[in-house]
């Protein structure tokens, strides 16, 4: 049975449609990715599906509970990790925890069971005195989901949990994921990092409230027209210029002194732009094709929504 | 079922207790208030500056001016020689009255038992004005008194006439302190705690935790309750610090029963913890919360009787009084302290702060459920 | 030689021992650095290691404890007005007046850099354009999407063309579409001859500097080009693994503890280990054990974020403090 389904659900605030019908099935143990651009709804949804909120239009359900009627049921089977950082900066880590544990009503042996076990796993013992607000910021999120796990929840939902935190504490808060969701814990997870979205089982990308793919992110790894080609062109601005110019590219995308060229077919692609750009003048360094990542496929669905929507 | 009020408890003692500055505030500013209040308040008007312009110079101008100086309204503290300097005085705020006696004024009285003399008053300030010139009439009639008797051949114990003798009850020393003291209490009670709880729970919107805790099961009750309790001990305690600084400083009679007195202070706080909380759903910020708390103040300030008695405003303002929550507060508290009534005479006043705090609370606890949106 | 005062070398910044102490704590180390004159020079670290604390001497906002360093040949204590003048800074937090419009921002920035009258007009529309906010002026800032605030942010940083642009954090949080709009924006800068000084977690953005700086508990641990970097201190070699249960795999492998390193890179694993290639038939074995579905494994070139993570490890080995 699916953990959690909307049925058009829609949220419109004064002059925007911030989620418009959204039709959404999330099966029980699913690591679940929502990405898209900013202010395409990411969080309203979280606000809708954890009760916090109440749509306009449709209805939600979560672990068969509906989101409007029903709200203290859910809030008891589920753990949320707003965006913005919500502790108590001036309460030590552990009185964190207690505080949320007491919240929940985890009392006694298995209180102190609970958070010896969330201190360990979020390797926060050593700092158990100090004050969150005096925390680096990886372990501030640590932190925060440990806060949101005291209660076991069996839906996890974290809004871009590791926003502006560094490359190693990225990884261990995901191996942490991957530990819950082991543990059979159903994720719902939004991100700005596109090799976040590619390890989740799938992945929503929403656009202007409507999720517009919705798949395993082979599959919309999949969607990407064309092949892609990288190359690093000497002098770029140049080379962008002419690329762009080419009836042979559908998609031209910067990435620092790199490029990324999408064409119907590699192996002649690339012949093409070497001759191409030769012409011009252009040096060119290192030319392969190369696997369409999540970030290409973002970048790619999202500018052939933005197209659609201008014609 | 109380269990999640308790962890929001001591929650909230920790985050007192980590800002030390905060909690100072909070004490001191009572019993500032009370200070200020109970000294530089005072309406009592006593040795007002004055100027004696004796062109008369004789044992009968000077035994007047004595008369003038021993009771206690008025400090001789210029003997000067034209009226000009009089005008100066006056002017530059040096003295609030001034007494001319004319040249001759010895003379006349011996002859004719009649002599007019100038007292000027600084109308500036009409309380000061009005006490002054009550005074200064109430200092003649008695020296007249004394005139007609010794003419008459009078012994002061067997003159004719009708005593007034009025009794002064509760105070009868008329001393301002104890009026003010019942008053800054009912103050602490009303807006330290409005403040407060607007404040604490504007606090957490402000830093983004109450999404996280709208999340948990805890209910809107408990999350309010204990925010607040906290803070309900804490306006205790600095009620128990203006009470004793009261009686101990300002040397305040307490006529009641100090278990009502408080019994009836937390009634009055389920209006102040509401007023609080609807602040809370409408305050963006800790700031907002401190302006609408203010917004709240002034006509609370002026239209309660805190400073000013009621039956002396006009009619319509007379009405408005009705619905402001200290008007009855601070009949209750004046009432206990310094008439010691008990709760039959206060009947009328405790419904009326019932019924406020059912209904802002109410309306309150409303409008905060949909604030979470 | 420009300006009132004579610059004292041609470096965008040279770093000679900055150290700096908050009473008991190290924040930055004795550090040695130079950056050349319009180079995008990546300055990339752990959160805490010491990234803001560096910028913020730079600036002249905090005095040195130790060291020296100039900015655009500018001495950071005694000549820091002449810094603030050339430069433009875009901290972590934006600082942009949420309650005034896109156009005031830019009027406000540019009047306190002493930019007025026409001059004024036709930067800020340079700078509208450039960020994308064309037909958007008169928006309130807060009414913004994240990543249109930060090319705001970044356009009151430049409106004043200083010669040098210091960004902390600038991207963090900001989905990938907006990024690629603003590392366009800060190519076109560099290639006007601006220097860019850039901290940031996204590793894929590090790849694009001409030259980084790699900075762990104060101290410098690696520097110079990506491809330098990743020479020099990349230990061992990186095997990309695909399966089908990535998370069975990843778990299978890291019990094994013969690598230096096991971890997921998107729904890849990344293995790192000296003479990794000796370890396939254990790897095969153990993956088609645990039924993990192994659908291939390359050798490949390291990823910065490969290498980034292998350093500090080491360091932090060798300090005893893992993070």
């Amino acid at each position: 049975m699916a953990i959690i389904e909307t049925e058009n659900l829609t949220k419109r605030f004064k002059k925007v449609t911030a989620v418009d019908r959204l039709n959404l099935t999330i099966e029980r143990g699913e690591i679940f990715g929502l990405v898209g651009p900013d202010g395409a709804g990411k969080t309203t949804t979280f606000r809708l599906l954890t009760a916090i909120m109440n749509p306009t239009e449709g209805r939600a359900t979560v672990a068969g509970y509906d989101t409007v009627k029903e709200p203290e049921e859910i809030k008891k089977l589920i753990g949320y990790m707003p965006q913005r950082f919500s502790l108590y900066g001036d309460l030590s880590v552990m009185e964190n925890l207690h505080f949320f544990a007491d919240i929940f009503e985890v009392r006694g042996t298995e209180r102190e069971e609970r958070i010896r076990t969330l201190l360990h796993f979020s390797r926060l013992e050593e700092f158990q005195g100090r004050r969150a607000d005096h925390l680096s910021g990886g372990m501030q999120k640590k932190l925060a989901l440990a806060c949101t796990l005291v209660h076991k929840p069996q839906i996890l939902f974290l809004d871009e949990p590791t926003t502006g935190v560094d490359p190693i504490s990225r990884r261990e808060f995901w191996d942490i994921l991957s530990n819950l969701h082991l543990e059979g814990v159903t994720l719902l997870v939004s991100t700005p990092y596109m090799d976040e979205a590619e390890r989740c089982s799938r992945v929503g990308l929403m656009f202007e409230g409507k999720m517009i793919v919705c798949d395993e992110p082979e599959k919309v790894k999949g969607l990407v027209r064309g092949e892609v080609i990288e190359l690093r062109p000497q002098p770029l601005p140049k080379a962008w210029e002419i690329i762009e110019g080419w009836e042979g590219a559908l998609d031209v995308q910067v990435y620092g002194g790199l490029l990324h060229v999408f064409v119907e077919d590699g192996e002649r692609g690339m012949r093409q732009l070497e001759t191409l750009l030769a012409s011009h003048g252009v040096t060119v360094e290192g030319m392969h094709q190369i696997r369409p990542r999540m970030e290409e496929a973002f970048v790619s669905l999202i500018r052939r929504e933005q197209e659609d929507a201008a014609l | 079922m109380n269990s999640r009020i308790i962890p929001i408890m001591r929650k909230e003692f920790i985050h007192i207790r980590r800002d030390p500055r905060t909690l100072t505030f909070m004490f001191l500013i009572p019993v500032i208030q009370l200070v200020l209040l109970g000294y530089a308040a005072t309406t009592d008007i006593e040795h007002l500056s004055t100027a004696v312009l004796d062109y008369d110079r004789t044992p009968a101008s000077r035994e007047l001016i004595d008369a003038y100086r021993v009771s206690n309204y008025f400090d001789i503290n210029y003997y000067i020689d034209d009226e000009e300097e009089l005008t100066r005085l006056v002017d530059g705020g040096r003295v609030r009255a001034g007494m001319i006696i004319p040249a001759g004024y010895s003379r006349s009285l011996d002859r004719t038992h009649k002599a007019e003399v100038a007292f000027i008053i600084d109308g500036s300030d009409p309380n000061v004005a009005r006490t002054a010139f009550s005074a200064a009439q109430g200092v003649g009639q008695a020296q007249s008194v004394e005139l007609i008797q010794e003419i008459l051949g009078i012994d002061p114990e067997e003159q004719p006439g009708i005593e007034v003798r009025p009794r002064v009850w509760y105070n009868p020393e008329m001393r301002s302190a104890n009026f003010m003291i019942p008053g800054v209490i009912a103050m602490i009670l009303q807006l330290l705690t409005t403040f407060i709880t607007g404040a604490a729970i504007v606090r957490e919107r402000e830093q983004g935790t109450i999404e996280q805790l709208i999340v948990t099961p805890i209910r809107s009750f408990e999350l309010v309750l204990g925010k607040v309790i906290p803070y309900v001990g804490i306006a205790f305690f600095d009620l128990s610090a203006v009470l004793i600084v009261g009686v101990f400083w300002f040397g305040m009679p307490i006529h009641g029963s100090v278990p009502l007195l408080l019994a009836l202070a937390l009634l009055s706080l389920l209006t102040s913890l509401g007023l609080g909380l609807l602040i809370s759903t409408v305050a963006h910020s800790q700031m907002e919360a401190m302006l609408l708390t203010f917004l709240t103040l002034m006509p609370s300030i002026f239209l309660s009787g805190f400073l000013f008695p009621i039956e002396a405003m006009p009619l319509a303002l007379q009405a408005i009084s009705y619905i402001i929550p200290l008007r009855y507060l601070l009949i209750i508290v004046r009432g206990i302290i310094l008439k010691g009534v008990g709760l039959r005479l206060l009947t009328e006043q405790v419904i009326a702060m019932a019924i406020f705090g059912a209904a802002i609370l109410t309306l309150a606890s409303l409008r905060f459920k949909k604030s979470l949106e | 030689m420009t300006g009132e005062k004579p610059r004292l070398n041609d470096y965008a910044v040279q770093a000679v021992e900055l150290t700096k102490k908050f009473d008991n704590f190290t924040a930055v180390d004795h550090i040695h650095f130079t950056i050349e004159r319009g180079e995008i020079f990546g300055f990339l670290g752990p959160n805490g290691a010491g990234k803001t604390t560096t910028i913020r001497m730079l600036l002249g906002l905090l005095r040195p404890t130790e060291g020296e360093a100039t900015v655009l040949g500018y001495d950071i204590v005694t000549q820091s007005e002449e810094i603030k003048k050339r430069i433009g800074y875009m901290s972590q937090r934006f600082t942009l007046y949420q309650d005034l419009t896109v156009s005031e921002n830019l009027d406000f920035y540019g009047r306190t850099y002493g930019v007025r009258g026409k001059e004024l007009a036709q930067r800020k529309e340079f700078m509208i354009d450039m960020a994308g906010l064309k037909g958007h002026e008169k928006e309130l800032t807060k009414n913004l999407a994240g990543g249109w605030k930060q090319r705001l942010a970044l356009g009151t940083a430049i409106l004043h063309e200083p010669e040098m642009l210091f960004l902390d954090e600038p991207t963090a949080g900001v989905d990938p579409i907006s990024r690629q709009a603003f590392w366009n924006f800060l190519y076109r800068l560099a290639e006007e001859g601006t220097t860019i000084f850039v901290t940031t977690h996204y590793m894929d953005e590090a790849e694009h500097c001409h030259n980084l700086a790699f900075i762990h508990n104060g101290r410098i641990i690696a520097q110079g080009t990506p491809q330098s970097i990743k020479e020099k201190h990349m230990k061992g070699e990186v095997l990309e693994i695909d399966c089908q249960r990535a998370d069975v795999a990843l778990a299978a492998l890291r019990e094994l503890s013969h690598f230096e390193e096991v971890a997921l890179y998107g729904s890849l694993i990344h293995l790192v280990a000296q003479g990794v290639e000796g370890y396939e038939p254990l790897i095969e074995e153990t993956l088609r054990q645990k039924g993990a579905g192994l659908r291939s494994m390359d050798l490949i070139a390291p990823s910065l974020e490969d290498v980034f993570i292998s350093s500090i490890k080491e360091q932090s080995n060798l300090r005893g403090d893992l993070p």
